[in-house]
C-alpha cells in the first residue's frame, strides 16, 4: 500500500475512531447506531435516515423532534455527525468490495 | 443554523477569534468554520485533516480537479452551499470558468479531459447509488486513470459526502457571491487545516 493511501486511510480511521469511541455527550451505542443507520428508535431513526439518504430534505421539525425527545443539542450534533460520516464510509467500503 | 450551539456555543477563545475574523474581513464567519470550530476535538480537527489530505495532499490530480470533484459530489447531494463554494475554488484554481460550470450542468457534454470525466461519472454513481460495480472501475482504468488517482478521487468523495450532508442537515446559510469568492481565495491560499 502506498504512503499516500496509508495517510488518507489513517486520517479517515482517526476521524471514525474519535466520533465513535472518544468522549461524547451521546452514548457510544447511539453514535454507533447513527453511524450504521440502524437500530435507533423514532424520532432519531428518521433524522439519521434522512441525513444518510438525502440530507437536503432534513427540516427544522426533524431537529426539533430529536430535541423534544430529550436529546441535548450536543447529542443531536454528535448523532448527525456520526450519521454523515457513516454514510460516506459505507460508500467507500462498498467500492472496495466491488 | 439549526443548532444554536453551532452558532454561539464556542469557547471564549474561539469567539475572540471569530471577532477578529469579522473585524479583518468585515464579513460574518462562514458557518462551515463555526461547525469545524465547535468542539473541534470531536469532529472539526480530525475532519480538517481528512479534508486537507484529500484536497491538498500529493496527487496526480490538480487542486482544480479535486475542487471540481468536491463541487460535483456536492451537486449530486443537492447541497447548494458546498456546490457553490467549491465551484468557486475550482474556477479560481483553473482560472477558467468554462471548465467548471458546464460539468455541473451536464457532465457528458462538458469540454474536459476523458480521464476526469470518467472519474467524475464514477464518483457520481457512488454518491447517488452508494456503490459501484467492477465494470465501472474497469471503465475508469481503461481511460488511463491510475489506481492511485482512483484512491485520491475517492478521498475527495468521502470528504464531501460527509460535509455536504452536514451543511444541509444543519442548514448552513448560503451567502452572497462575494462571500463565496472570499472563501475561495482563502481556501486556495491556506487549504483546509
Amino acid at each position: 500500500m502506498s504512503k499516500r493511501r496509508v495517510d488518507i486511510a489513517q486520517a479517515r480511521n482517526m476521524l471514525v475512531a474519535r466520533i465513535l469511541g472518544g468522549d461524547g455527550e451521546a452514548p457510544p451505542a447511539w453514535r454507533r447506531a447513527a453511524f450504521d443507520n440502524s437500530g435507533l428508535a423514532e424520532p432519531l431513526s428518521a433524522l439519521v435516515d434522512k441525513v444518510a439518504r438525502h440530507a437536503h430534505r432534513v427540516t427544522d421539525q426533524d431537529i426539533a423532534a430529536a430535541k423534544a425527545s430529550g436529546l441535548s443539542e450536543d447529542q443531536v450534533f454528535e448523532i448527525v455527525v456520526c450519521a454523515a460520516v457513516g454514510q460516506a464510509t459505507r460508500s467507500t467500503r462498498r467500492r472496495l468490495q466491488s | 443554523m439549526r443548532l444554536a450551539i453551532l452558532d454561539s456555543g464556542h469557547t471564549f477563545g474561539t469567539k475572540l477569534l471569530f471577532a477578529f475574523i469579522l473585524a479583518v474581513s468585515r464579513r460574518p464567519v462562514p458557518q462551515v468554520v463555526k461547525l469545524v470550530r465547535y468542539r473541534p476535538d470531536f469532529f472539526g480537527a480530525p475532519m480538517q485533516e481528512v479534508t486537507h489530505e484529500a484536497m491538498r495532499g500529493p496527487s496526480a490530480w490538480s487542486v482544480g480537479d479535486r475542487e471540481l470533484m468536491a463541487a460535483f459530489v456536492a451537486k449530486i447531494n443537492e447541497c447548494e452551499f458546498c456546490t457553490t463554494a467549491h465551484a468557486a475554488v475550482a474556477v479560481r484554481a483553473y482560472r477558467d470558468e468554462a471548465k467548471v460550470y458546464p460539468v455541473l450542468f451536464d457532465l457528458e457534454t462538458a469540454a474536459i479531459e476523458e480521464p476526469l470525466r470518467v472519474t467524475l461519472r464514477m464518483l457520481g454513481k457512488l454518491t447517488r447509488e452508494h456503490a459501484v460495480e467492477v465494470d465501472d472501475m474497469r471503465a475508469v482504468l481503461a481511460a488511463g486513470v491510475s489506481h492511485a488517482q482512483i484512491e485520491d478521487a475517492l478521498a475527495v468523495c468521502f470528504a464531501f459526502n460527509t460535509m455536504a450532508r452536514l451543511a444541509d442537515a444543519f442548514a448552513f446559510l448560503v451567502p452572497d457571491p462575494d462571500a463565496f469568492e472570499a472563501g475561495a481565495k482563502f481556501l486556495l491560499m491556506r487549504g483546509y487545516r
